[in-house]
């Protein structure tokens, strides 16, 4: 049998390099790993979100396109993409993150990750930015398939890169912390379902809140996911139902909330290290 | 064998709390295993050995105490501890999205080594996992996965190597395979520190070994110290019949198989006529030298021994 390759002094990792070089190519695997996760299951995680998406188009496209302009010169299945392709990147950059981590609670291979010397700083980069990914290409994906059904316009893209990047990554954050909080599958569909689903379907994707009446309309200002969407159309028409620096600085906020509050958890321990 | 100290657990205490109250698994544990040593962690179940692993791992937050790894302390220098630390886990997890060499390719990035191939095929080649490098995880039988954990802690080439009951319910082969490799590794120059139900495994390849009971440490020596040290003579044999309840106290049974101690020749006479007396029918008696599982039983139930004091005698023994 052959001698092996190294010896305990001089073939161990910490042999050379600094620490931030360690940390960034750790953080980068970590980041392939997960974008590798989602794609080698892409028919579930990025085709099945496209379907229902389409889906939603047709039917509620075909129902309301010729009883509904939101803005002038809009019409309903042009104003309904922009807030499809977004819903699609919120739900899936939340599901992203969400489900990596829970699942691999619940298997028990999160050890792996556990005896590493990534950061809570690297954990975060790589968890989000795999989810933000995830929900960029559903996003992309929904956008490809529905933009023949209506005209569409792109006026202040700025505004298109910005929301949805911020979007993303808010619900990827989300997602994270859901996913340390969950402890069984039940309470992480609780969280989707009774949190994450009600605000996103409940913040003008399928219509203008100055359609609503008072009282919903003044509930859906307090809805943060409204202002992404709103943001977000803002940048196909030009035209949205709050200014878009107001959007910002809510959508601005929430994300620095969220990002604080995932990266203390992690730099905690929270739920994974006893 | 080096002098310098690999792992330094001092005066490490954790206790859970929860609704029902608090359960202190440690209790002030301090020993230190140096550089190129192999050992042993021993035993029985709930005496704290995972919990004081998963405190070296970085699983687990210490309630008091401190542990480090070649000088670095696992909590306020955790990078540089656990880039020496390779943990070889006792549950059987997996993930099941990757083959075993993606499997291996992402341990080793998360340590920052990039470029590790050959040492990845080495890995697989001295596993047995050579043909089934591009196998999914779900798809290996229980044995091969135990492998791929080993390779999976070996994959950054850390000096310290931990084994948290690797052999538990893997067939003989692998077993062999494992220590064969471990050994070598060991004689490289690697620290081994192991816990394993298996007292004949300890024997075999530990030079040192630290026994927990109830969170506290109850004997630390070397392992040949521990034998020598076991008073008495062991007498064995086979039988169906029950013992006389004096005799029945201080057996150790094992379906046919009774063993007890006994202190000399005296002894040995007076216990066989208290068999003769009882009309017990013996088969293929034997008597022998204690081994590791009499002096491990022992100690267990002769109660708890200062840590201090056992800490001296190792330090005094090994000198």
């Amino acid at each position: 049998m052959n001698e092996l390759p190294h010896s305990p002094a001089a073939g161990c990792a910490h042999g050379a390099g600094t620490s931030t070089a360690f940390g960034l190519a750790g953080a980068g695997t970590l980041f392939r790993k997960e974008v590798l996760r989602f794609w080698k299951v892409a028919f579930q995680t990025v085709a099945a979100p496209v379907l229902t998406s389409v889906l939603y188009l047709l039917i509620f496209g075909q129902v309301l396109e010729d009883r509904v302009e939101v803005f002038p010169g809009v019409g309903y299945t042009s104003f309904l993409i922009p807030g499809l392709v977004m819903m699609s990147v919120l739900q899936n950059a939340f599901a992203n993150s969400s489900s990596s981590l829970i699942q691999s609670k619940i298997t028990g291979n999160l050890v792996f990750l556990l005896v590493t010397p990534l950061s809570h700083t690297a954990w975060y980069v790589a968890y989000v930015g795999a989810a933000v990914l995830r929900g960029l290409m559903v996003g992309i994906g929904v956008l490809l398939v529905t933009a023949w059904a209506a005209p569409m316009q792109v006026q202040q893209p700025q505004w298109i890169v910005v929301f949805v990047l911020l979007g993303a990554a808010i619900l990827a954050s989300l997602g994270l912390i859901a996913g340390l909080w969950a402890e069984k599958f039940d309470q992480m569909a609780a969280f989707q379902n009774f949190i994450v689903m009600p605000m996103t379907m409940l913040s003008g994707v399928f219509y203008s809140v100055q359609s609503l009446p008072p009282l919903w309309l003044a509930v859906s200002h307090l809805n943060p996911f409204f202002y992404m969407i709103d943001g977000f159309r803002r940048g196909f028409f030009g035209y949205s139902d709050v200014s878009p620096w107001l959007s910002l600085a809510v959508v601005g906020g929430c994300f620095l909330f969220v990002a604080a509050l995932a990266l203390e958890l992690l730099r905690r321990g929270y739920k994974l290290r006893a | 064998m080096s002098t310098a100290i690999a792992v330094r657990f001092d005066d490490v205490a954790k206790t859970y709390r929860s609704a029902e109250g608090a359960l202190r698994a440690l209790d002030g544990v301090s020993f230190d295993i140096r550089e190129g040593e192999f050992f042993g962690l021993l035993g029985p179940n709930g005496a704290g050995k995972t919990t004081l692993i998963s405190v070296l791992a970085g699983l687990t937050r210490a309630s008091s105490g401190r542990v480090s790894v070649h000088g670095h302390d696992v909590v306020s220098d955790y990078a540089a501890a656990r880039r020496r630390l390779g943990i070889v886990p006792q549950e059987l997890v997996f993930d099941p999205f990757f083959s075993v060499r993606e499997t291996l390719r992402i341990q080793s990035g998360y340590f920052g080594v990039r470029g590790n191939e050959a040492w990845i095929d080495e890995l697989l080649h001295e596993l047995d996992l050579g043909d089934k490098a591009d196998a999914n995880m779900r798809q290996l039988s229980g044995g091969m996965k135990r492998r791929v954990l080993v390779a999976q802690a070996l994959v950054h080439r850390p000096p310290v190597i931990v084994l948290d009951e690797p052999t538990a319910g893997v067939d003989v082969e692998l077993r062999q395979t494992l220590w064969h490799f471990i050994a070598r590794l060991n004689r490289q120059g690697h620290t081994v520190l192991l816990t394993t139900h298996y007292l004949e495994e300890a024997e075999a390849l530990c030079a040192r070994i630290a026994m927990l009971k109830l969170g506290r440490l109850v004997a630390l020596d070397r392992t040949s110290a521990l034998l020598s040290g076991a008073a008495g003579t062991v007498l064995a044999f086979k039988t169906d019949a029950a013992l006389p309840p004096a005799l029945a106290a201080a057996a150790r049974v094992t379906g046919r198989i009774v063993q007890l101690r006994v202190q000399d020749a005296q002894g040995v006479e007076q216990t066989l006529a208290a068999l003769r007396q009882a009309q017990v029918p013996v088969e293929d008696l034997e008597i022998r030298r204690p081994d590791l599982e009499d002096v491990f039983v022992h100690t267990m139930n002769q109660g708890l021994v200062e840590a201090a004091s056992a800490a001296t005698s190792a330090a005094g023994a090994s000198s």
